[in-house]
């Protein structure tokens, strides 16, 4: 009885027409939730492709620059007027004259005060570096003449990648027309080429866009990161093991433990205030060199270490410590012989994470002076010098159009680094994690 | 010897003495067939002798690393003529700086004065004569830590229980470090700060509504005083930081439902490693992308419509750091959601509630502290951001609430006032270590909040 009134009832509950438009409505709220989550999801996988996209579209032609060849003559009255050979002779040369010759005389009409020094410009100033390499290689070329390929000028290689708008008014483009005419007579003659850009894997930094270079960026980022390691993986991994495994619960390891998990959140910039007023203002550490950079990011990289390397230690089952504290290991050599072992790879994963985070960190070397314009590539942790970011920071404030497709392109370099460590970081967690 | 091939020098007599203490506890023992005779096993008697090799040499190198600048410096400024040594700090250090430029045959002017180029020379000797110290002294000192091991190396020597000793110190040691990090911050950063508030009242830095840092050459030049007052930075970042937040939790939070309760297995391994990536992102990146990219964009959109946009709008910087933030709120908020407990939910859809008014209803009110506590983590990460303001947001401290226009941050100004080289006891410099406690503080605040209610959260469930 009762169950039959209960039934008509649903059915007619069912039937009725503001139900079914209840749960009309009901459903498309549910549809719309979803999308709402869709699109939003979408969002983040469209900023990703977009940044990504900005910054390949950008920087993929900083791979190759164009050169110019010219018919230099290795003029033996320019480069040792003396004839002795020596090196310091070579060294001293006058290599801009062996360039300046050689346009003159590939552009004899060209006869102007003015017209000439608009058309030295269309080679890069660097070109009499390149030169003297040559020359200072095989010193025999004094007195030959020989067609070299030397970089053109940034204002010539942006016009071959299409940066520069032929159509724009004379005044307000980088090139004039008379230089356009030159370099499209150049082009004619196939004296312009774009080449590989070694130059920008193998120099340092310079002012000139088109013989810049990411060498010293990255031998100062693989330094600093080198001291980096050093210091934050034995201190991180000593600390792990200590509040993991031997510390007695108390006031003083909560206190610990509460900084650490603070430590992780605190701003860098404030990594690089403590930097500068300890570790240069107090201690008096020079300036602008990998090791305070490595010393500064490594208080930063430690807490994330020692908590993945606590959580890592933590994942080793009680029953291993058991079994060698049965067999009459001491608690040190139990930690050391079979926990330790067990848990390295967790510990190396998070040390990994913590590097890459560290080879992308700007902020606290801005502070520490490693911001400056550095030339010569440095050899050893003590050399001023510069990282990959900060060298990012410092050509993104550079006028020239030429160093937006470079500072991509170091920002490809950089991004490469960082993919292959967390790639590195996820293998090693496929290939070694344990589930026990 | 430069201090790191002393060092290498130091690790290669420490190895060398590992062999040898093996070595030796065998010969005492009387050959390998008796070994069991030892209190500990040789290689435990091989890594004392090296640990009295390697440590004390090594403590010893790191403090004349750490000292030798101001102990050279200090016998050379004794050795300077009376009229110099007597010249107010500031100058002296223009004198010892010139003394060093000297040294290092940088910038070496003709004309240097001959007390100058004496005391070079008397640096350079200095210098000299402790290097010559130092390499002798420190290889010296590990031999002896050798020797005296070797000697005392006996069967009942408890070489175990020493190691392990040493091992434990390392390990102790090594967890206050994070402690004497903080502490470090905090007494360095109060330091500072005390001597900005000597020459600006604690006041007029909290409440002053106008920034302007200058340094005054002369005393009668127009905003000599300078005006330190952190209202509009604070209110710039938190300006920049609202946009950020704006972006970032609706996409953050949408995406970690959506990957928590509708997505499958394939979509979310392939979607929650891609938003992690927007988190690996370098800040670099983002500030050049804001630069090169959104700025621009932001500020034709606003000509088009006829908004006036700074070209280094709040907005542009603000969006570019919400997207950076994303993975902060999702990553976050998807842990927490997850630890909703699985019989909320089947109550839920058993009355016969849809799956989103299941979400809206039973599982977000449960998890609201822990997406409270994530959305207050993302807040001190978006505050306490450098590269991105300093490359995308202006250098003008204006006092608005407008995101069109060109606001400066807390961060942003810190590192102009400190990038390059800067007087040690201006007003100008010292002010952005008041800047670095406030920032400090306040993203302590938010952490300690945050995990605290986290904490809280996760204690209910468990």
């Amino acid at each position: 009885m009762n169950s039959a009134n209960g039934a008509r009832r649903v059915t007619s509950t069912v039937a009725d027409p503001r139900f079914q438009a209840r749960l009309r409505r009901r459903y498309a709220s549910e549809r719309r939730f979803q999308w709402i989550g869709r699109i939003a999801l979408a969002l983040g996988g469209a900023f990703l492709a977009l940044i990504l996209g900005t910054i390949v579209a950008n920087g993929y032609t900083a791979w190759q620059q164009t050169f110019i060849a010219l018919e230099i003559h290795f003029d033996p009255e320019r480069l040792d007027p003396e004839g002795n050979g020596s090196e310091d002779a070579l060294l001293a040369g006058d290599y801009g004259g062996l360039v300046k010759a050689a346009l003159r005389k590939a552009f004899p009409e060209v006869r102007k005060r003015r017209e000439r020094r608009k058309l030295q410009a269309l080679v890069s100033p660097g070109a009499s570096f390149y030169l003297r390499d040559m020359v200072l290689e095989d010193p025999s070329l004094v007195g030959e003449t020989r067609t070299v390929w030397l970089p053109a000028d940034d204002d010539v290689d942006m016009l071959f990648k299409g940066h520069i708008d032929r159509s724009a008014p004379e005044g307000s483009r980088r090139l004039s027309d008379r230089q356009l005419g030159i370099v499209d007579a150049l082009a004619a003659r196939g004296a312009v080429e774009k080449r590989f850009n070694r130059a920008f894997f193998l120099a340092g930094d310079s002012r000139e866009p088109e013989i810049s270079g990411i060498r010293g960026a990255l031998v100062g980022s693989a330094l600093t990161l080198l001291v980096t390691l050093l210091l934050s993986f034995p201190v991180g991994v000593g600390a792990a093991l200590y509040l993991e495994e031997f510390a007695p619960r108390n006031r003083w390891t909560d206190l610990i433990e509460v900084n650490i998990n603070n430590l992780a959140a605190v701003p860098s910039i404030v990594f690089g205030l403590l930097g500068l007023a300890v570790f240069l203002n107090f201690f008096g550490l020079p300036r602008s060199v990998p090791m305070v950079g490595g010393m500064v990011l490594a208080l930063m990289t430690l807490p994330t270490i020692i908590i993945a390397g606590r959580a890592a230690l933590a994942s080793v089952p009680p029953s291993i410590r058991e079994a060698a504290l049965g067999v009459g290991a001491s608690r040190m050599q139990t930690v050391t012989h079979h926990v330790l072992p067990l848990a390295m790879p967790g510990i190396l994963t998070g040390t990994i994470i913590g590097m890459a985070r560290a080879l992308g960190e700007t902020a606290p070397l801005l502070m520490i002076g490693m911001v400056a314009f550095i030339v010569d590539i440095p050899h050893t942790p003590f050399d001023p010098a510069t990282v990959l970011p900060v060298q990012i920071f410092l050509w993104v404030d550079s006028p020239e159009r030429a160093f937006v497709e470079r500072t991509s392109a170091a920002i490809i370099v950089l991004l490469g680094f960082l993919i292959a460590m967390n790639g590195l970081a996820v293998v090693l967690r496929r290939r070694f994690e344990r589930r026990w | 010897m430069s201090a790191p091939a002393l060092t290498f020098v130091i690790l290669a007599i420490a190895a060398l003495g590992w062999q040898i203490g093996r070595r030796r506890a065998l010969t005492v023992a009387g050959g390998p067939a008796n070994a069991h005779s030892l209190h500990s096993r040789p290689v435990y008697f091989g890594a004392l002798t090296a640990l009295w090799c390697a440590i004390p040499a090594l403590l010893l190198l790191g403090l004349w690393v750490l000292f030798r600048g101001s102990v050279v410096t200090a016998l050379v400024v004794a050795d300077l003529p009376p009229e110099l040594r007597d010249l107010p700090e500031n100058q002296l250090a223009l004198v010892v700086n010139d003394i060093r430029n000297q040294v290092a045959g940088n910038f070496v002017r003709d004309d240097a004065s001959p007390v100058i180029v004496g005391a070079a020379e008397r640096y350079r000797y200095f210098d000299g004569l402790g290097r010559l110290v130092s390499t002798v002294i420190a290889p010296l000192v590990a031999l002896l830590g050798l020797a005296l091991v070797w000697r005392r190396i006996a069967p009942r020597v408890r070489a175990r229980n020493h190691v392990e000793g040493a091992i434990l110190v390392f390990i102790v040691a090594s967890s206050t470090v994070a402690i004497l990090t903080t502490a470090g911050i905090v007494l360095s950063v109060l330091f500072e700060a005390f001597r900005f508030f000597r020459s600006v009242p604690l006041f007029d830095f909290l409440l002053g509504i106008e920034w302007s840092p200058q340094t005054a050459i002369r005393a009668d030049q127009v905003g000599a005083s300078g005006a330190f007052g952190m209202i509009p930075l604070f209110t710039g970042t938190l300006l920049i930081s609202a946009v950020a937040m704006l972006v970032a939790v609706p996409v953050g939070l949408m995406s970690a439902i959506y990957l928590a309760e509708y997505a499958s297995r394939r979509l979310r391994s392939i979607a929650k490693p891609l938003l992690e990536i927007l988190a690996g992102i370098p800040t670099v990146v983002y500030g050049f992308f804001a630069a090169l990219a959104v700025a621009p964009a932001i500020r034709d959109a606003g000509g088009a419509l006829g908004l006036e946009v700074a070209s280094q709008s709040a907005l542009a910087a603000g969006l570019v750091m919400g997207v950076m933030i994303i993975p902060f709120v999702s990553s976050l908020s998807d842990d927490v959601i997850n630890a909703v407990p699985q019989a909320l939910r089947e109550g839920s859809l058993g009355l016969g509630a849809t799956k989103s008014e299941t979400i809206r209803q039973v599982v977000l009110p449960a998890a609201l502290p822990g997406i409270v506590g994530s959305i207050l983590l993302a807040v001190s990460r978006a505050i306490g951001e450098t590269m991105i303001v300093v490359m995308a947001a202006g250098l003008a401290a204006n006092l608005t609430a407008n995101p069109l226009e060109a606001v400066t941050t807390v961060t942003a100004q810190i590192v102009t006032l400190l990038v390059g080289d800067q007087e040690f006891d201006s007003p100008k410099t010292l002010a952005a270590f008041a800047l670095g406690l406030v920032l400090f503080l306040v993203t302590l605040a938010l952490n300690v909040i945050a995990l605290h209610v986290v904490r809280r959260y996760r204690e209910q469930y468990e």
